[in-house]
């Protein structure tokens, strides 16, 4: 078990990198805390996969270090990290048993039979896998597979960290749920280091203590999913995270006012000062829940169209037209919207602004 | 559950049953026949039942060619097979040296039969090949090296010839089995700290079954079939060390014209083939049970 850290790593996959964009990792510098569930969550092709691949000593990255509990790993060998990765596809030894298949790691670090034994029964207790021991790994069904491949890892006592790169995309959506909970209740038992990446923001808010959202090679927040939820410290997280993300409105300061074109949203007092102090591209940003949609005009209330309403059961999705601006509401179930003028009320408190994609704080 | 009665069914079979009976069967039927008469011209025959088999079986110079045989095609398979997978372990994965090495992998296979037979007796002459003069040069060998003349070098030629003939047919197939194999099995067998051997035997080898299976049946066949090589590097000499069956068989086929005995040799030779064909097959099968190819 340990603390990751990342020092300044770069990556590219070409042999001479010379634009920023040959770079598949730009300058990634965080710590991963000992312990603890972290996921990386990005669109594909962000870079998630080769930061896994770094920490756990497949790639070597073009500049940086890696520190396992301060001390720096970047020479090891993924062997000698003690680290353990499951794949986005089950990687099983074919011709071995389940058993085999567990005990494969240890033997391989020349532990005794008896200890093997015994490590190898306790985790496939842990992983149910106790009635399969015996079977041949190559006819279990994929859900199981992938258990094998976790408890691969598990096995070592002393692994410093299990990475899994998209685990649950090959299980059936009715066993993804079970799995996801068998991974973090393994979590809580055992509080082994797990990196988690994943492209799905379910999978990664209800793994993961801590979230890094990753896009083009750069991790532009980590936090709790409360955090990444309430407080998007760039507006690719706000758009990101949550169904549906972040609004978005292009806007420009008026004493303590926000316009959007034509439309006056008031602000704090506190926000709007923050927003004079900004330089370049100013938007105004507030999640659809937060958005009140009410049929009559109250005070400070913004005239808008209603375009489309999604009913989604428990509450609905209301599409409306503010000036040429598309904003998506998210309006519990029993409150009555109109199907064409309504007026939007954006609560002050919920109300942030980004400077060219950065939250002003 | 309800069946269909619709005899009318067996018409969608017929096209198979009547390619299947052209390509394979009528003319297995016509050496059915010649194997049990004897045929002294057009319309003279007589039946003989299994007298021809009988006489085959019972020829101690066809035991010898069998015992030959079952020699040679052992030796390939143990020659052949570990060595096409140590060179398709050792061939470049990218760049291009992968280009390069296929290709010349590939040009023995390129080669007509009885040309290969041709280049290694030019290759192997005492007096002007370069094989044959240069190990003559280094005065190793007791009894000078000439494959016409003495039966083990005879052996030895064959199957240098025969090696360098159809290795590297099990390297391109070991090759495309290996490169079928995802790169997280590789990643992954370096987390678990497999050793080198370990990832061979636990990865590399099983997924290449299903290819090996193919390597091994089709140099199973080709070398139990052997023709056209050795007839023109040894012509089944010298004497008869390397008389295999099918060189034997053209000899009382064709050189002898007795077409009975010929075509129940031809007979049982096709049945010992199909036989140990079915018996790899299986095996190899069996080994990797459980597994998708």
């Amino acid at each position: 078990m340990a603390r990751i850290e990342l020092h300044d790593i770069t990556h590219s996959y070409l042999r001479r990198p010379k634009k920023d964009s040959d770079y598949a990792l730009k300058r990634i510098d965080d710590t991963w805390e000992d312990g603890g569930a972290c996921a990386l969550l990005g669109p594909s092709g962000c870079g998630k996969t080769t930061l896994l691949n770094i920490i756990s000593g497949l790639l070597k990255p073009t500049s940086g270090s890696v520190l396992y509990d301060g001390k720096d790993v970047s020479a090891l060998t993924p062997e000698r990290r003690n680290i353990a990765q499951v794949f986005q596809f089950p990687v099983l030894y074919d011709t071995m048993t389940v058993f085999g298949n567990l005990a494969f790691p240890l033997q391989n670090r020349g532990v005794s039979n008896d200890e093997i034994r015994l490590r190898v029964h306790e985790v496939a207790e842990i992983l149910d896998l106790t009635g399969v021991i015996n079977k041949r790994a190559a006819g279990l069904t994929a859900d199981l597979k992938q258990k094998v491949s976790l408890g691969r890892g598990l096995v070592r006592a002393d692994v410093a960290a299990i990475l899994f790169d998209e685990p649950l995309t090959v299980i059936d959506p009715h066993l993804k749920w079970h799995l996801r909970r068998k991974l973090k209740e393994i979590h809580e038992q055992l509080k082994i280091t797990m990196i988690y990446v994943t492209h799905d923001q379910i999978e990664a808010l209800t793994f993961a203590d801590q979230v890094a959202i990753m896009v083009e090679g750069e991790i532009v927040q980590i936090g709790t999913p409360q955090d990444l939820f309430e407080n998007p410290a760039h507006t690719f997280v706000g758009y990101f995270i949550g169904s549906p993300g972040m609004n978005f409105l292009e806007c420009t300061l008026e004493g303590n006012a926000a316009r959007v074109d034509g439309a006056v949203i008031p602000l704090d007092e506190e926000t709007a000062a923050l927003g004079r102090k900004a330089q370049g591209k100013l938007e105004l940003g507030i999640r659809p829940m937060y958005l009140d949609v009410r049929s009559e005009p109250g005070e400070a209330g913004v005239e808008a169209t209603v375009t489309m309403i999604e009913d989604q059961g428990s509450y609905r999705i209301v599409t409306l037209m503010l000036g040429g601006r598309i904003l998506r509401a998210k309006v519990p179930e029993g409150n009555p919207v109109s199907e064409d003028t309504v007026w939007v009320h954006f609560p002050k408190e919920w109300i942030r602004l980004f400077a060219d994609g950065r939250v002003i704080t | 559950m309800d069946k269909w009665q619709d005899n009318r069914a067996w018409f969608l079979v017929l096209p198979v049953f009547v390619i299947v009976a052209f390509s394979a069967l009528i003319p297995l039927m016509t050496v059915v026949n010649y194997s049990v008469q004897d045929i002294f011209g057009p319309g003279e025959t007589v039946f003989v039942g299994t007298e021809w088999f009988k006489q085959m079986l019972g020829d101690y110079r066809l035991h010898d060619a069998l015992l030959r045989q079952f020699l040679f095609s052992g030796l390939v398979l143990l020659i052949e097979i570990p060595l096409g997978i140590l060179i398709a372990l050792a061939m470049p994965k990218k760049g291009w040296g992968v280009s390069i090495s296929l290709v010349t992998l590939a040009l023995p296979l390129l080669i007509p039969w009885n040309v290969i037979g041709t280049i290694w007796i030019i290759f192997t002459r005492p007096d002007i090949g370069l094989f044959g003069v240069g190990i003559n040069s280094l005065n190793l060998l007791e009894v000078p090296f000439d494959h016409t003349a003495t039966p083990l070098y005879a052996w030895i030629t064959v199957m240098l010839m025969e090696v360098w003939h159809w290795t590297p047919l099990v390297a391109l197939l070991a090759y495309a089995g290996l490169r079928a194999i995802p790169d997280a099995y590789y990643q992954a067998a370096r987390i678990d700290g497999a050793s080198p051997w370990a990832t061979f035997w636990y990865i590399q080898l099983p997924k290449m079954r299903g290819v090996l299976t193919i390597a091994v049946l089709l140099r199973w066949m080709d070398s139990f079939l052997i023709y056209a090589e050795p007839f023109v590097l040894t012509g089944g000499g010298p004497g008869n060390s390397t008389t295999f069956l099918s060189i034997y068989l053209v000899k009382i086929a064709l050189l002898q014209f007795d077409l009975g005995p010929g075509a129940a040799f031809s007979l049982i030779y096709f049945l010992i083939v199909l036989l140990f064909s079915f018996i790899f097959y299986q095996v190899l099968q069996t080994v990797g049970k459980g597994e998708k190819g």
